[in-house]
């Protein structure tokens, strides 16, 4: 892995204005996917707009009452905004801490009624992880919330864990990312690998985050880079040149 | 669930196709099977000049012990160490990212082997009572090993909590949930609901012993019947799903329901089938069978770490094959073992000379001891991630924190068996005979 990414660092792509683009270089290989979104595609050369919607727990957000504002889905409206000048963008967050992914996807129905979204970004895993959730349940609700989300015609992006290293000899979490990449691949579902960007972050120095802080500004800067990523994904998934 | 139902079937089938001599002596371990057995050796001549072959089980067990056994536990447990490190760069030349099993397997079927094999012969020297106490005695200094890590497990986890705080991960810290309730944590923990990551295998082997009497009573009798039994369980626990509760939730990492099997395969090896095997593993089918899996596991092994090469399985393949479910020892996972198994046999004899020479030397010492040496690794790994977060080690440190944890294991392994050899002179001056001696290892 470690190989690949070396090799892959020589053809990083960086996003965004010049500022700030050292600090969210993210290698090719991490973002590059067969899958089209073609609904996305389609609402943003048909309609000139794009709904999403993300579904999340805990990570989704950051702590604070403006934490919201500086978390990924955020970042992600205002990124896509920049990718996608003269289309109308919205990006809804549906995050509430403390779920698993069975309690998601339960209410996938209301949510996709609500936002009609053509993509839904789901992160889901963490919870499952600390909850300790079978692997194989985890499966089962996240395949069955992916075939509700896929029938209405939406398409579907799995955001997987954050990579935490002060927590990875207590939290196994690689029995469930690997459960996302086999739902992603088996039903042909975009996978945003933030496990593997964020740990490629921490190897490479971006962020070192072992670092213990009671501030929020280094996850705010994560968070930016997270949407920033997602945003590029999506729109390279979509065919679209920004 | 059918694919373990027709596993004697297989079995028959097997030996039947790459070996009609050793049919003979495979119709000895299956249920019903003795007196079709002993009508095959007659016709059979060639089977007849292998005496052996019609050797009781507890005949079988007089042999001397196998260094090959020593060697391959010693290496399954640095590879353990090393797998219990996360973000450890030493941990891509360990064995599960080449295949579907790893060194967990390893592990157990060893452990399965070499408590047949001594307590086996305690079993037969000394009766039921006796070596049923030793065995669980043996599992009482398991128990006892897995409440001492777990202390230093909850030292360390009090601190990390008590020192590291970051908000991008307040959903992560969640998991610290049980230092909270201390009471409840310690007491799940006595009765081994509660298990932190990489604390699973002892609890495991604990069970597994715990069971053994009965089970090894059966094996000495009829082997076959013992290896049915467990196939059975395997089956009935994978379709009605059942294991261990686990504290807060969830069910026990290894089930211990799926794992028995892989633990009586190893004690069934021990009370002769493995003699039986070997006939089985000379054939070239086998052989070619066994290379053709562990080609196709290295295949899609290799698709979870480069996910272009993920285009070439097809998804019928990955709806069949995923899952690879290690909680309740896939069969793929079974199948992959032994086929490993099948290999090392083949190319590392019991009588190799290489099982002599001072470079193997250290890892046999380490699998001489192994609850010692296990325990120490998941110590080592413990202390290991704990300096490699607190210094965001590089690949330099990692490498370091690797080489020195086998270093201080080796070390550890050859002061208890210089110790060992200290008391054992000692004892023998004392009583001369000391029956019983375990070859220098331990179950």
């Amino acid at each position: 892995m470690k190989f690949i990414t070396a090799v892959a660092a020589v053809f990083t792509l960086t996003i965004g204005p010049a500022s700030a683009a050292d600090e969210c270089e993210v290698p090719q290989s991490f973002i590059a996917s067969d899958v089209v979104l073609a609904r996305v595609m389609k609402e943003i050369k048909a309609n000139h707009r794009l709904n999403i919607s993300v579904i999340g727990t805990g990570s989704s957000t950051l702590p604070g009452p403006d934490g919201a504002s500086f978390a990924y889905p955020a970042r992600l409206q205002d990124a896509l905004k920049q990718l996608l000048p003269g289309n109308e963008i919205k990006v809804v967050a549906h995050v509430q801490s403390r779920q698993t992914t069975a309690e998601m996807a339960a209410q996938l129905t209301a949510i996709l009624a609500a936002d009609k979204p053509a993509l839904v970004v789901w992160q889901a895993g963490t919870f499952d992880a600390v909850r300790g959730i079978e692997p194989e349940e985890f499966s089962a609700s996240l395949v069955a919330g992916v075939e509700t989300i896929v029938k209405t015609g939406a398409d579907v992006d799995l955001l997987n864990m954050q990579y935490s290293p002060h927590t990875e000899a207590l939290l196994n979490v690689s029995a469930y990312a690997d459960v996302m990449q086999w739902v992603a691949q088996e039903h042909g579902t975009l996978l945003f690998n933030r496990l593997a960007i964020m740990r490629y972050w921490n190897d490479q120095g971006t962020f070192d985050l072992y670092t213990a802080t009671k501030t929020s500004d280094m996850a705010r800067r994560v968070h930016n880079c997270l949407g920033r990523a997602l945003a590029y994904q999506i729109v390279n998934a979509a065919h679209l040149t920004p | 669930m059918f694919r373990g139902l027709s596993f004697a079937a297989v079995l028959r089938w097997l030996a039947m196709a790459a070996n009609p001599e050793g049919y003979a002596s495979l119709l000895r371990f299956l249920p019903g099977g003795a007196k079709a057995g002993a009508a095959f050796v007659e016709q059979s001549a060639s089977a007849a000049a292998r005496p052996s072959m019609a050797a009781s089980p507890a005949q079988m067990l007089a042999t001397g012990r196998d260094l090959r056994l020593d060697l391959f536990r010693g290496l399954a447990l640095w590879l353990i160490f090393l797998d219990h490190i996360p973000n450890n760069v030493v941990n891509y030349f360990t064995l599960r990212n080449y295949g579907f099993s790893d060194a967990t397997e390893i592990f157990i079927f060893i452990s399965g082997y070499t408590a047949a094999f001594v307590y086996g012969r305690a079993m037969r020297e000394r009766g039921f009572i006796i070596s049923s106490a030793r065995i669980l005695r043996r599992a009482w200094q398991i128990y006892v090993a897995h409440i001492f890590l777990f202390t230093i497990f909850m030292a360390e986890i009090a601190y990390v909590a008590a020192t590291f705080s970051n908000p991008l991960y307040a959903e992560e810290m969640n998991i610290l949930g049980f230092l909270k309730q201390p009471d409840v944590t310690i007491f799940q923990a006595l009765i081994l609901k509660f298990k932190p990551v990489n604390m699973d295998v002892l609890p495991l082997y604990i069970v597994l012993l715990l069971l053994f009497p009965p089970m090894l009573r059966v094996l000495l009798w009829q082997p076959a019947y013992a290896l049915m039994g467990a196939a059975v369980v395997y089956v009935l626990a994978l379709h009605f799903d059942i294991n261990f509760p686990a504290y807060p939730n969830g069910v026990w990492v290894f089930n211990p329901f799926a794992w028995q099997l892989l633990f009586v395969f190893g004690a069934w090896c021990a009370v002769g089938g493995a003699q039986w095997l070997s006939g089985l593993l000379r054939s070239r089918i086998v052989f070619g069978l066994a290379i053709m899996y562990l080609l196709f596991a290295l295949f899609i092994t290799l698709t979870w770490h480069f996910e272009w090469l993920g285009t070439f399985v097809p998804n019928w393949l990955g709806a069949m094959i995923y899952p690879i479910d290690k909680t309740n020892l896939d069969v793929l996972r079974f199948a992959h073992f032994l086929a490993l198994a099948a290999i090392t046999v083949r190319f590392v004899s019991r009588d190799w000379r290489g099982l002599e020479s001072p470079i193997l030397r250290p890892a046999i010492l380490c699998g001489q001891h192994s609850l010692e040496i296990f325990c120490l690794g998941v110590f080592l790994a413990f202390a290991g991630q704990f300096i490699i977060s607190q210094w965001s080690g590089g690949v330099l440190v990692q490498t370091g924190i690797s080489i020195a944890g086998i270093l201080v294991m080796i070390a550890t392994a050859s002061l208890i068996s210089w110790y060992k050899g200290m008391e054992g002179r000692s004892h023998q001056q004392r009583a001369k005979a000391s029956p019983g001696n375990l070859a220098g290892g331990e179950a």
